[in-house]
């Protein structure tokens, strides 16, 4: 498959203010995001997860090396609208993404922007509302909704836009857990079906969990790349770093620090059963 | 225990008598005592942030009464004002209110509009930024200096200089990865035994509230449904599920394992499942 996303000794600094120093972010970081795959992107706060974010559809420009989205490199001011229309991003505060006063003119409002005809517009929305689940909203006001329902607007919002890759924010930090399952089964569906690339920035190693591909960041770099039985059951690793993996599988560790052999595969709490149960009767 | 605060027949009608009217709480009975961490959960739109606005006089009850120390907060001016003293408040994101040049002033400006002197406004700026972590350096700081972990706790410590009898923080740890998490968390606790405070917490993190609360109160439509131990809140798993909640993972896999033929009690914390596997497994190796 061919990569979408692509960083390429990437090095990125915010400026100093008044006189202080740069802040560092990147020195030379290098990853690869694969067309139609579900990458989730962990680390610890301030670890570069949102600033790497901002790079993939161009509101941070790199300061040393090279960001290149659907082979285009980000740097070439006047391809901008073109990586924009590809890589949509949906944050994490929901209340701050939605600009209309009813739900279907809020979808509408990215393809508007594209300068696209009406009937197109038309088919889009009701298209990405169907698909978020929320067609039956249509002429709601959105600030009556739930948070939930709110991303899920914001979700549809990016996916009328059309484009290869939907990158998420920390979409679940202010949601419910009901709120919180039905933003992730609709990036998965909108993964599996219609083959959108989806980067999923998240602090639930629950969610994280559910990628094809995990990314730990630390520092400016790459500190564990792979799927999520692979990174997770790298538990020393990941509290060295600040971080956790799913309870069923601190479980497992936990138990292995009192001298036991559990499997650290065990994402899902029926796994997670299973290996101790396997255990206790062993 | 004693009592400090109680919630007696609560209702609370948003935009009454419009198009818009909608019942946010109705008829509401709880009691709140010295010392208690609870925990409150409920799907968005249940009813939450209205209850914690009605608890220190922020929102007026359309019926039913909310009395601190035996007193109606509502009965005089005075009184209502001495409550919003004594509950304190934290909102969501509380980091986005900070707005003074330094971390201290931030502190001091509660404590300070209490009419508290100098040096009272001085020893608790710094007990609270003590309790959080913040260092004598970081009290000279610009608040925007500092990261958003060190933010939120600042805009907690602006709340704990109050020395507020009942604390009260809506979602402490949105946001913030497992470490930020924790200190948050411990930081609370550290001011609740130091004061023998009580704690309200409204989270969507089931683990969250399982680890530090001694009783959970579960709202579903505007109505207080459950008001127990999170042990028994969890046993409810079908339940909560269908309000919208969950239960701890580590819940699951118990009754899971319960279902498999296991003799298990539930758990809803890690350290409670690791010490009954281990007991389940030595046990049985002895016998």
């Amino acid at each position: 498959m061919e990569n979408l996303i692509s960083a390429e000794h990437l090095a990125f600094r915010y400026p100093g203010v008044d006189g202080t120093p740069d802040v560092p972010v990147f020195e030379n970081l290098n990853l690869s995001i694969q067309e139609g795959s579900f990458v989730a992107i962990l680390g610890t706060n301030g670890c570069g997860k949102s600033t790497l974010a901002k790079h993939f559809n161009a509101i941070l420009l790199p300061t040393g090396g090279k960001m290149y989205v659907c082979g285009i490199d980000t740097s070439q001011i006047e391809r901008l609208m073109a990586v924009r229309r590809n890589v949509g991003m949906v944050f994490q505060n929901p209340d701050n993404q939605i600009v209309a006063n009813v739900v279907e003119e809020d979808v509408a409002f990215g393809p508007e922007n594209l300068g696209i005809a009406s009937p197109e517009i038309r088919r889009r929305v009701d298209m990405a509302l169907k698909q978020v689940g929320m067609y039956e909203y249509r002429e709601h006001a959105p600030h009556l909704l739930s948070g939930g329902q709110k991303q899920r607007i914001a979700i549809a919002g990016v996916i009328a836009m059309e484009p290869k890759c939907i990158v998420l924010d920390e979409p679940t930090a202010m949601l419910d857990p009901q709120g919180r399952k039905d933003v992730i089964d609709t990036v998965k569906k909108l993964n599996k079906d219609k083959g959108i690339t989806v980067v999923l920035i998240t602090h639930h190693m629950d969610e994280a969990a559910q990628a094809d591909r995990v990314v730990v960041l630390n520092k400016g770099t790459v500190a564990a790349d792979g799927t999520p039985r692979e990174v997770f059951s790298q538990v020393k690793l990941l509290h060295g770093i600040g971080l956790a993996a799913p309870q069923g599988v601190e479980l497992c560790w936990a138990l292995n620090q009192q001298g036991y052999q559990l499997p650290l595969t065990t994402l899902e709490p029926e796994e997670c059963a299973q290996a101790l149960y396997d255990w206790i009767k062993a | 225990m004693e009592p400090i605060l109680q919630v007696k027949n609560l209702s609370y009608v948003y935009s009454a008598g419009t198009p818009f009217e909608h019942k946010a709480l109705d008829a509401v009975n709880f009691t709140l005592h010295r010392g208690e961490f609870i925990g409150v959960i409920g799907h968005t739109g249940s009813g939450k942030s209205t209850l914690m606005q009605q608890l220190n006089g922020l929102l007026k009850p359309t019926s039913g009464q909310v009395l601190l120390n035996g007193v109606d907060i509502w009965s005089d001016k005075q009184t209502t004002r001495q409550a919003r003293f004594q509950v304190g408040l934290v909102f969501q994101y509380p980091e986005y209110q900070l707005f003074e040049e330094t971390v201290y002033k931030d502190i001091a400006f509660g404590p300070k509009n209490m009419g508290l002197d100098e040096r009272e406004v001085d020893r608790r700026v710094r007990e609270a930024a003590g309790f959080v972590g913040i260092t004598d350096r970081q009290l000279q700081a610009s608040p925007f200096d500092l990261s958003g972990g060190q933010k939120r706790r600042v805009a907690i410590a602006g709340v704990i200089a109050m020395e507020p009898e009942l604390l009260i923080l809506d979602e402490p740890t949105a946001g913030l990865d497992p470490v930020g998490r924790a200190e948050i968390l411990g930081n609370i606790e550290s001011y609740r035994k130091a004061k023998n405070a009580t704690v309200m917490m409204v989270s969507h993190s089931m683990e969250d509230v399982a680890r530090m609360t001694d009783r959970l109160l579960v709202l579903y439509g505007s109505r207080l449904i459950m008001d127990a131990p999170p042990a028994e809140v969890f046993a409810h798993a079908g339940e909560l599920v269908n309000m919208g909640l969950d239960i701890p993972k580590v819940t699951q896999i118990f009754l899971d394992l319960k279902e498999m033929g296991l003799d298990v009690e539930n758990v809803y914390t890690l350290e409670q499942a690791v010490r009954q596997l281990l007991r389940l497994k030595e046990g049985k190796g002895r016998a």
